[in-house]
Formats: C-alpha cells, sequence, structure tokens
C-alpha cells in the first residue's frame, strides 16, 4: 500500500515512538484542566435560578454524555479503517476505546440519576434519552464480550467491527431522541441552532472539564493501545520461540 | 487487492445501511410507545380516553393550583395546559421542589370518567436554560422573560 502522511501513523513501530510522547503531555493537560475546571465548577460559578446549587452536577454529567457518544463514534471510525482497510493499528485503537466509553457512559447515567431525583423526583424514567443511552451502555458492554468470546484475533476484530457499525445507528438517535419524541430530559442546551442557553458563567467550568474528559481520553487510549500492542507482540514472540504463550494475560 | 478491499467497504457499508433501515422502520412502528408523555392537546384529540396509565405532560396554568386539605391527607389540584387545551389533575402525595405555577411538569395516572386526570405521580420537567439567579431576576424586570415552553 503506498503510504500516504496519515497511513504513516499505522505503523505501529512509529505509533509507539509517537505515543511514548504523547502519553504524559495528554495526562498533564488532563490533570491541569480538571483542576481548573472543579475549581470553577464547584467555588467559582453561580448557582441556577431553579436548580439552586445542583446545577454543578451538570458539570461532571455533560461532559461524561459527550465523551459516551464519542468514544463510541471514534470506536465506529477505528472498526470501519479496520475492517475495509485492514490497518493494523485501527482494530486496536477500537478495541481500547471501548472500556473507556462504557467508563464514561456509566457516570453519565450514574450522576444523571443523581441529578434526577431532586430535580425531577425520580431516579430513572423509561424515556427516549434516558433508554438510548441505557442502550448504549449495553453496547459497548457487548462489544467488549464479543472480544473476549472470540479467541482468533482478526476473526474477533471483523465480528467486533460489525457489531460497532450496527449500534452505531444509536449514537443519532441518542442525540435527537429529545428532539423527536416527547422526553422527560431536557432538549440540547449547547448544540442548538440558536446558540447556548447557558449563562456564560457556567459555560466557563463546563467547557474546561469537556477538555478534561478528551485530554483523558486520549491519555487513556494511548496506554491502553501501548499494552495491547506490547501484549501481542510478546504473544508472538513467545509463539517463534517455542515457549507456551500462557503467560500472557488475555485482556 | 483492490477488488477485495470494494467488496468490504460495500458490505460493511450495506450492514450500517441494513440495520440503520431497521431501526428507523421500528421506531417509527413504535412512535406511538416512545413518546414519554402525551400533551393535553394529544390527549383530547385521541379517539378513545385511554383506560390505563398515561402520562400527561405540560405547563401548570397560573393561578390554577389548589389545595384541598381532606381527611385523608393534602390534596392538590390544578390544571396542566399546552396553549390550546388544558386538563385538570387531581393527586395526593409529594410534590417535587420544581413544582409552581408555570412549570412543566408530567404527571402520571389514569383519566376518571369526567375528563379530570387522577395522578399517582408528579415529575417536574426542567427545560434547557440555565442561568444564575441575578440574570433570571434581571430578565424578569426588563419584560423579556419567556416563561412558555413552545408546544411540546
Amino acid at each position: 500500500m503506498s503510504a500516504t502522511s496519515i497511513f504513516e501513523f499505522a505503523n505501529p513501530v512509529r505509533f509507539e515512538r509517537i505515543a511514548a510522547r504523547a502519553f504524559p503531555l495528554a495526562l498533564i493537560a488532563a490533570l491541569v484542566s480538571a483542576a481548573i475546571g472543579l475549581y470553577f465548577a464547584l467555588f467559582n460559578s453561580p448557582a441556577d435560578y431553579q436548580q439552586g446549587e445542583t446545577v454543578r452536577i451538570m458539570y461532571v454529567h455533560v461532559p461524561a454524555a459527550w465523551m459516551a457518544l464519542f468514544c463510541y463514534s471514534a470506536m465506529a471510525v477505528s472498526s470501519a479503517a479496520g475492517f475495509i482497510w485492514k490497518h493494523p493499528l485501527a482494530d486496536v485503537a477500537a478495541k481500547e476505546s471501548a472500556p473507556i466509553g462504557a467508563a464514561f457512559t456509566f457516570l453519565a447515567l450514574f450522576t444523571g440519576s443523581l441529578w434526577g431525583k431532586p430535580m425531577w423526583g425520580a431516579w430513572w424514567a423509561w424515556d427516549a434519552r434516558l433508554t438510548s443511552v441505557l442502550i448504549l451502555f449495553f453496547l459497548y458492554l457487548g462489544y467488549m464480550a464479543l472480544w473476549r468470546a472470540v479467541p482468533d484475533k482478526t476473526r474477533a476484530a471483523k465480528l467486533a467491527a460489525i457489531l460497532a457499525i450496527v449500534g452505531f445507528v444509536n449514537i443519532p438517535i441518542i442525540k435527537f431522541s429529545v428532539d423527536w419524541w416527547n422526553s422527560l430530559h431536557q432538549p440540547a442546551s449547547i448544540l442548538r441552532a440558536d446558540g447556548p442557553s447557558v449563562h456564560p458563567a457556567m459555560l466557563t467550568p463546563l467547557f474546561l472539564l469537556i477538555g478534561a474528559y478528551s485530554f483523558a481520553y486520549i491519555a487513556l487510549l494511548l496506554s491502553a493501545m501501548r499494552n495491547e500492542l506490547i501484549a501481542r507482540r510478546l504473544a508472538r514472540y513467545e509463539l517463534a520461540s517455542g515457549e507456551a504463550p500462557a503467560r500472557v494475560v488475555e485482556r | 487487492m483492490t477488488k477485495k478491499k470494494n467488496q468490504r467497504l460495500v458490505f460493511f457499508g450495506g450492514i450500517f445501511l441494513a440495520a440503520t433501515a431497521a431501526v428507523a422502520l421500528t421506531l417509527f412502528a413504535l412512535r406511538g410507545s416512545i413518546t414519554y408523555f402525551y400533551t393535553p392537546s394529544e390527549l383530547i384529540a385521541l379517539a378513545e380516553t385511554p383506560s390505563s396509565p398515561i402520562r400527561l405532560g405540560g405547563l401548570v396554568s397560573t393561578g390554577s393550583v389548589e389545595y384541598v386539605i381532606a381527611e385523608t391527607g393534602d390534596v392538590v389540584s390544578f390544571t396542566i395546559e399546552d396553549g390550546s387545551a388544558d386538563i385538570r389533575v387531581n393527586f395526593a402525595g409529594l410534590l417535587p421542589d420544581l413544582f409552581r405555577e408555570g412549570q412543566g411538569v408530567i404527571v402520571q395516572g389514569r383519566m376518571t370518567g369526567n375528563g379530570v386526570m387522577t395522578a399517582d405521580n408528579v415529575l417536574a420537567k426542567h427545560d434547557e436554560n440555565y442561568m444564575p439567579k441575578e440574570v433570571a431576576d434581571a430578565l424578569k424586570e426588563q419584560g423579556v422573560w419567556q416563561d412558555e415552553e413552545s408546544g411540546s
């Protein structure tokens, strides 16, 4: 295959060199933006006129929900690249995005529940937004289970990619669920036609924490991908040198 | 090589399109059940008043909230409107903190024969606006406050 600029990164050796340098930078960026963001979220932003102090849950909830969608989208795109163009790194990126996305989804569901009880008067409601996000969580778990269930990595990658692309249908449903159906969950506040309906003083901590979550995703993904590449190389090495590859713990 | 790649591209894209079509048809068929609540005008427009429990959502009409202290406990009665229709609701139980006149709420309960709803649960619906109290007060003072939710 002819090497165009973006395919250069698909070389695992070059990837590992870049990832080793990018990981600490992403980690530092995540920690710094989280520290500043949480300071604004907890101490230096106004209480809401209706929700009072409960509004601060939003600063943890909204970035988690966004990342839940983003990680799945990244997983679907990587899966497509792995399935169609057989990039060696794309399948690894898709596989390692899943547990991170599942964690963000759980955080969004959990913090949403904590907010729902005092504001709506219910921990949970089977409305379109909440239900579609719960389905997203199960899609992540199913995707992770599929990787573990199929021993042959090449075959597992193919099957998991198909599951990922089928589940990708859910992403626009989650985004537009609040517009298509009457739902208990409020409509979009940030990405909407006539600009954000959130006061600027509340947007500062929100955007800082969205940055923190994004950098955390990059840092976690890079280190998880490095681990996976090393584990695979170790397995190949032990296979070649005649040792039983059983010592490599299946993740 | 290129031919195989194209086959995989078509196969993968085909799966996505098929899944999208299947889900779209399913959601279209279920559109009535996915809706979390009826608005008063939707409920009135129904050919037959449902006898099973339903959810009704809208704004609490200004000046419509009445508290009746009965021997069985506190009973509250209010009207839910959506701009073109309204329905009276009776409820005995705890109201959420955000419940007040002009607020969006969703009530769960049954329609009684005379077009009144008896609710066994009231949920407050929060809108998409977030602002500090001072800003909300200033907007109200300037008369640019919009308390009405649109349509649904």
